[in-house]
């Protein structure tokens, strides 16, 4: 389910936040693991929790918004129903990446970081997927494409859509 | 009927999953039973999916498989189109010496029998013998270095925080393999986890650590999966725990994801990303290896040197220093990638030539045009044309043809590559990633691609320029970010150095 808004009901997240909190807080080093649960839970890091987080952990609200803006996985909000994801990195580019992640730019009519109008995929750059031997790569969501071709991404996306 | 199948993320990006389903259901349609055996990858990626059936007892090859090639392996599987005969005869497995790799692609990553049944573990027995300062001198002996790219004598790194005093120190793995044509790291972890758990348990047992960290990218989700089941297992048959395999002495680790920040694969932003914070990088000294995480004294190691620890001390550190080349002992873990006809990881003793990696081995390039050029070493490294091809691949003897070995990944461009592109690409990169902490590279990275982007308009004078500020970024940055984005910019540019000139003569 896709969230409109970055926003989420005062006492959903406090009850999230807390207990993801209490799970983790023991870890040494615990502020990535917590990020990533609140990731993993809401699809993106609510702004509201950073004071929940910041008071927990004895850090300043400031400390926890630079660590969430530092890291490219971190969203401020929800993405598209379906995250493509394209490598750009050298490998790729030698068996044709970059015009494969110029023509999904033009067919999807968005560029780097941004989502369909109709919410359906959000386009992200990734530097290496580590399917170097078998370039270009992408990832839809979980799913890992080798080799992959434009006809072969769209028919993934189709396939999602319905 | 025994088949093998690898779930590792390269053969599931070419379709394996499709494969393991369509096998499913032909096993059921003719009502055979099939064991099916999920294995790691043998490496060779271009073919696949690569499935293997064991037929008296040894296991023959089919691939590149497509689902609608499943049916036929239920004939007979010797007349099967995409029959390759015994793995173990291909020529790709036949000239490699796989020590680190050995297990991987052939048993059950999750199975720890299957890894005992292998060799597995025996390091460890041999290591709870030793001393702490007996299990460093073997690592030294072995003369092995540090696979992420520094090339450092690990058994140096480890005397270091053995000599150290602390109430707690740690081995921190760095798994953030982010460099482009590298996957040997996430190839151990997909196909044989448990080795890189044995070498940091012994590298544990060497230093007087407790507790480890596999600090794993979040890009390899396939990876952190098999990892952290291997940790549960491993934990659940008291190889992990307390009680070392009975020994009475303790380790633990665990499995951290990163969170896309290419630096972090720099080990002081990662002991900084580890902790909780920016992956900012930290000046040294203090090294990692008397302040490292939470302060403390910290073995920082790359994967492939972690899990190579357990077949040294399994062979013996004489046997594996008996390979290689010059200071480069035991073998090289190549990671043949881009552009290539065979691509996929070969392990060898250091020492064959780059023309062997890329031409025979490789093939040549996959779309049959001239080999222009070739990155070694990731985004940091060179680009070496033709003529440098018959460097030996050596730590020493690529830094002397203005190389960088590093993590041991070949990518290979054809004709078609524009170096003046690439370099451009090296800076933007750099400025991406660039954690902040030193100027040269975060401003410095981003008036690189304008000087570059001058150059293309025609604007001769800007090389000089170009070369000055490549120079104040290798002087004057804290990491090899900053410090080697030069290399793949002066290599295209004192290689290529048409392609820098075209641009301008196009213009005038």
């Amino acid at each position: 389910m896709r969230m409109d808004a970055a926003n989420v009901a005062e006492d959903v997240l406090k009850t999230s936040t807390d207990r993801i909190l209490s799970d983790l807080e023991g870890l040494e080093g615990p502020l990535l693991p917590i990020l990533h649960a609140l990731q993993d839970e809401f699809g993106f890091v609510p702004q509201q929790a950073v004071p929940l987080i910041a008071e927990r952990l004895n850090l300043g609200k400031a400390e926890v918004a630079g660590v969430i803006s530092f890291y490219h996985d971190f969203r401020a909000a929800p993405a598209g129903r379906r995250v493509l994801r394209v490598c750009r990195a050298e490998a790729c580019q030698s068996m044709g990446g970059n015009e494969l992640a110029q023509r999904l730019q033009e067919r999807l009519g968005i560029g780097w970081g941004e989502t369909t109008p109709d919410g359906a995929v959000t386009l992200e750059p990734v530097y290496c997927l580590g399917l170097c031997a078998c370039a270009p790569a992408v990832q839809v969501d979980g799913d890992l494409l080798g080799r992959a071709d434009i006809d072969r991404i769209e028919t993934i996306l189709s396939e999602a859509a319905r | 009927m025994k088949i093998y199948l690898p779930r590792d993320a390269a053969a599931k990006a070419l379709g394996a999953e499709a494969v393991a389903e369509a096998l499913g259901a032909e096993a059921a349609k003719r009502g055979v039973e099939v064991t099916l055996i999920r294995t790691g990858t043998r490496g060779m990626i271009w073919l696949e999916p690569l499935l293997e059936i064991e037929i008296d007892g040894q296991r023959h090859g089919f691939g590149p498989m497509l689902p609608r090639d499943v049916p036929a392996l239920f004939d007979d599987p010797t007349v099967h189109p995409r029959a390759l005969g015994p793995v173990d005869d291909l020529d790709w497995m036949k000239r490699q010496t796989r020590l680190t790799f050995a297990r991987c692609g052939v048993i059950d990553p999750l199975s720890l029998d299957d890894y005992r049944a292998h060799g597995g573990l025996s390091g460890l027995r041999r290591a709870l013998g030793m001393t702490g300062q007996q299990i460093v001198d073997e690592v030294k002996t072995s003369g092995l270095r540090g696979r992420g790219g520094a090339g450092f004598p690990t058994g140096i790194k480890w005397q270091t925080v053995h000599d150290a005093q602390a109430p707690q120190k740690y081995i921190v793995c760095n798994a953030d393999e982010g460099d482009s044509g590298t996957f040997a790291d996430r190839m151990i972890m997909e196909g044989d986890p448990f080795t890189l758990i044995e070498g940091m348990i012994i590298a544990g047992l060497a230093v007087g650590a407790t507790r480890g960290y596999v600090y794993l990218r979040s890009e390899y989700p396939d990876a952190i999966t098999v990892m952290n089941k291997a940790v549960e297992t491993a934990r659940a048959a008291g190889v992990l725990g307390g009680d070392v395999l009975g020994s009475g002495r303790a380790f633990d680790m665990e499995i951290r994801t990163g969170a896309g920040a290419y630096v972090c694969g720099e080990e002081t932003s990662l002991l900084n990303s580890l902790e909780g914070k920016r992956g900012v990088v930290r000046a040294k000294p203090p090294l990692p290896a008397l302040e490292g995480f939470m302060g403390r004294p910290t073995v920082v190691n790359n994967v492939i040197s972690l899990a190579t620890v357990p077949v040294i001390f399994e062979r013996g550190a004489q046997y594996y220093a008996d390979f290689g080349l010059g200071r480069s002992r035991g073998t090289v873990t190549l990671q043949i990638a881009g552009n290539v006809k065979r691509g996929g990881l070969f392990e060898t003793a250091f020492g064959i030539t780059l023309d062997e990696a890329v031409n025979d081995l490789g093939g040549g390039t996959a779309t049959g045009r001239p080999v222009k050029a070739v990155q070694v070493g990731g985004p940091l490294g060179a680009y070496l044309p033709a003529s440098k091809f018959e460097a030996p691949l050596g730590y020493e003897e690529l830094d002397a043809e203005g190389g960088l070995l590093g993590h041991a990944g070949l990518v290979v461009f054809d004709e078609r590559a524009d170096m003046l592109e690439m370099a451009r690409f090296a800076m933007e990169f750099c400025a991406i990633e660039s954690c902040g902490k030193c100027t040269p590279c975060r401003i410095g990275a981003v008036r690189g691609v304008e000087t570059i982007d001058r150059i293309a308009q025609g604007d001769g004078a800007a090389v000089e320029l170009l070369t000055d500020l490549c120079e104040t970024m290798k002087e004057g940055s804290l990491c090899a970010l900053g410090g080697f984005t030069p290399f793949p910019v002066m290599s295209a540019l004192s290689h290529f150095p048409d392609e820098f000139a075209t641009a301008k003569e196009a213009a005038e």
